[in-house]
């Protein structure tokens, strides 16, 4: 049963409204160490996004999802449905460095490299240059309509919805190539689901990053949540050191803050103007804290100025400000790390093994086996050869397992680039040679010209039960 | 459907639907929230929730999803409502599959006018044939086109029913009802075994001599009108070809004798569907086209 306060008379329980709009923050923008690493890190990351469609291969796209035909070309290599397995194995491992960088160094995942964090950050560029510095636009939301208010505001928003859009057809263009897609919008000739998805990602992008920016980061996000979970007192986080900062106060450049019983925070307030989340790192480790730093960069740009030591706001862990000795390596990480090397050099081992072809064999249903008019025992196949290379190949069909095995089919076939081909295969034993009703073989097939580009795939032959 | 359902479903969707809106309506206050350092006042071994207003773009996609619900009653079918859009899965199929025929058509209508014996020339055309064939005809006639027992052999030279391109179109479209009589009545046991007898001297197999002899004139007598004078067979009526030792109903490792004497006993009734309707002209020019290849 709720706890109910007896202190209080009922008819003094205050009601407010249960949904309430956030608060715009107005974020201030500040130079730094870990701005410039942020900044890097981001930008490499958007130019891979964008520059990496534009790249080709051969005389396709390198980078390219093909659906239509379901095949996903990533460089040279090719990969069909059937390797799905190994996409499934790239998200594990992509899940492990994530948790060992969480365990590490608290949630940096998204303040210097998830596409939320990078596209605000563009965003809030884009805004400043539009509409002021962060006085600049406070005045500028307080004050009433006018035409340069307007021309502001318009501007902002037209250039927030050409990145969004730049953005929108970029993704598609990693399903659709991206010259064709060109081609198509220019002539205004673009498919319905193309249009639609371009404005799918164009309204997503500029809601996420133009509106809903830290709403996503501290609502939405399901990383936030369980972040919390893969933290320990030894982890890297982003935190005022209260024993040194408290108490915290106004005072004169030459003044010594001892004397007045002041820490070293001198109450700016800075690094809650630069806080993207708009939360105070003074008031301790908060969820809503994406670890970009930004605080750090500008308690540490005052302090300089104070000329006081940095890293009042530093990177640092909950032990260490405790004056507890803080081991970085432990089992945890280690164990983290050695996961992900570990899954790493094995993903890594199966790609460069991976052979681009598929055999597959389906046994009539029809009949186990038959007896032909000479005596000899048939089992009827079908076989699914799947070409994953982009170029033609010719295979030889051969069986093993069972001695006098003849095909009574053709045991060489060629198959296009990208290619699946069915071939109807009937083997036939001489009956004498049949010793049991079922016997394991084994199909394989080869290149012709490259014989590396083989695999067997064991099937069974069948033959009359009663001797 | 009955008055009483359809009141049934309206009712419970309104009914759902009003009350989603009452609940955003009634619970859209609550206690406190003035300090954003007040807890709910619930402790959870010592873990405390704080007590602060939910986002506002929350409750307006709420409210989206309620409009977006009541859209949907009004463009699509509910109850005896057939919806604005009059939308039906029939409907749906029907616009699918001629889109489908739009598309493929023309894959299909460039191969209509080529003759059945020259599709094979034509590589994708016998591909899809062959797709064909695995899918609609393997199931009796086997992956091969082997054929088993009551099933004919496609890859051979042996046709029921002639083996030109044409032949083998007109069997697909029309399907065929191979019918062989049942003698037991009219010719008794001794009679069919004579008949027996003979019909495998026919395809050259071992016999008894003087029961051949019988079956002979038998055979003259009731077998010839179908089978023809030397039991070679007439592809106009699909009666088979009793010289050339290809069995329909026998399989080289059972009793041929036995297999005859049950033929003539009982009689056949083989069934070939026809494919017509199943899968329209140009699917059947096609599969005519790969079966053809099977065996020339």
């Amino acid at each position: 049963m709720s706890e109910h306060k007896t202190s209080q008379e009922p008819s003094e329980i205050i009601m407010t409204d249960l949904y309430q709009s956030a608060a715009k923050i107005y974020i201030r923008r500040i130079r730094g160490y870990f701005r410039n690493l942020r900044f890097f890190g981001g930008m490499f990351l958007f130019a891979a996004y964008f520059g990496t469609l534009w790249l080709s291969w051969g005389d396709r796209q390198a980078v390219l999802f093909d659906l239509p035909q379901r095949q996903f070309h990533i460089f040279g290599v090719t990969f069909w449905p059937q390797d799905f397995i190994l996409l499934s194995w790239a998200l594990i491992i992509s899940a492990f460095a994530l948790f060992f960088i969480t365990v590490f160094a608290g949630r940096v995942f998204c303040g210097y490299t998830c596409p939320q964090s990078v596209f605000t950050w563009v965003f809030l560029f884009i805004e400043e240059k539009t509409e002021g510095k962060r006085n600049a636009r406070i005045k500028l939301d307080q004050q009433g309509l006018s035409g340069l208010k307007i021309l502001r505001k318009a501007a902002k928003h037209l250039l927030w919805v050409l990145v969004a859009l730049a953005t929108a057809i970029t993704f598609v263009g990693y399903f659709v190539p991206i010259k064709e897609l060109l081609a198509d919008l220019a002539q205004l000739s673009a498919g319905g689901w193309v249009i639609f998805w371009i404005a799918f990602f164009t309204l997503a992008t500029y809601g996420n990053a133009g509106w809903l920016r830290e709403q996503v980061c501290i609502y939405m996000c399901p990383y936030a949540r369980f972040q919390s979970v893969m933290f320990d007192r030894d982890t890297l986080i982003v935190s005022y050191d209260a024993a040194r900062g408290e108490s915290r106060g106004a005072r004169r450049r030459n003044d010594d803050p001892a004397k007045l019983g002041l820490g070293d925070c001198i109450d700016c307030d800075l690094c809650v103007q630069v806080c993207p989340t708009g939360i105070d790192i003074r008031d301790g480790l908060q969820y809503e804290c994406i670890g970009c730093a930004a605080c750090v960069d500008a308690c540490d740009s005052v302090m300089e100025k104070m000329g006081y030591d940095t890293g009042l706001v530093r990177y640092t862990t909950e032990n260490k400000l405790e004056g507890i000795q803080s081991s970085l390596m432990r089992p945890r990480l280690l164990a983290y790390a050695a996961a992900l090397v570990l899954m790493t050099i094995a993903f890594a081992l199966v790609l460069i093994a991976r052979v681009p072809i598929e055999l597959d064999i389906i046994r009539d249903r029809g009949a186990l086996h038959k007896m032909t008019s000479n005596g000899l025992i048939q089992n009827s196949y079908l076989l699914k050869i799947a070409n994953m290379t982009e170029q033609p190949q010719t295979f030889l069909i051969s069986v093993d397992g069972l001695s006098g095995l003849a095909f009574r089919s053709s045991q060489r076939v060629q198959v296009p680039g990208g290619d699946a081909v069915t071939v109807p295969t009937l083997l036939v034993l001489p009956a004498d040679l049949n010793r049991l009703p079922t016997s394991k073989i084994y199909f394989s097939i080869t290149g012709e010209e490259d014989p590396k580009l083989a695999t067997t795939e064991e099937s069974r032959f069948f033959g009359p039960a009663n001797f | 459907m009955s008055t009483f359902w359809n009141a049934y479903i309206f009712g419970l969707t309104g009914i759902m639907i009003l009350g989603l809106m009452a609940l955003l309506f009634f619970t859209r206050r609550m206690p406190g929230g003035t300090d954003p350092e007040e807890t709910t006042g619930h402790s959870f071994d010592g873990i405390e929730e704080l007590n602060n207003p939910m986002p506002k773009w929350w409750l307006n996609l709420f409210w989206l999803t309620i409009v977006f619900g009541l859209g949907y009653m009004v463009l699509y079918p509910i109850g005896n409502w057939n919806g604005l859009l009059n939308w039906t899965s029939a409907g749906q199929l029907e616009a699918e599959t001629s889109q489908h025929d739009t598309k493929y058509g023309e894959f299909f209508a460039r191969y209509a006018s080529v003759p059945v014996e020259e599709l094979q020339a034509n590589d994708q055309a016998l591909r899809m044939g062959q797709q064909l064939f695995m899918i609609n005809c393997a199931i009796c006639h086997g992956q091969n086109a082997q054929g088993y027992y009551g099933f004919p052999n496609l890859a051979d030279a042996d046709w029921l029913y002639g083996g030109s391109g044409d032949n083998i179109e007109t069997t697909l479209i029309q399907g065929r009802r191979g019918q062989m009589p049942a003698w037991k009545d009219t010719l008794g046991t001794t009679g069919i075994a004579a008949v027996t007898e003979y019909v495998l001297e026919l395809s050259g197999n071992e016999h008894n001599d003087a029961q051949a002899a019988q079956g002979q004139v038998i055979f003259a007598q009731m077998c010839s009108a179908c089978h023809g004078q030397e039991g070679t067979g007439s592809t106009l009526i699909g009666a088979p070809n009793l010289t050339d030792n290809i069995w329909l109903y026998d399989l080289p490792d059972q009793d041929l004798r036995r297999d005859v004497v049950t033929t003539l006993t009982n009689g056949r009734a083989g069934n070939m569907p026809a494919w017509i309707d199943i899968l329209g002209e140009q699917k059947v020019h096609l599969l005519a086209g790969y079966v053809y290849s099977l065996s020339n």
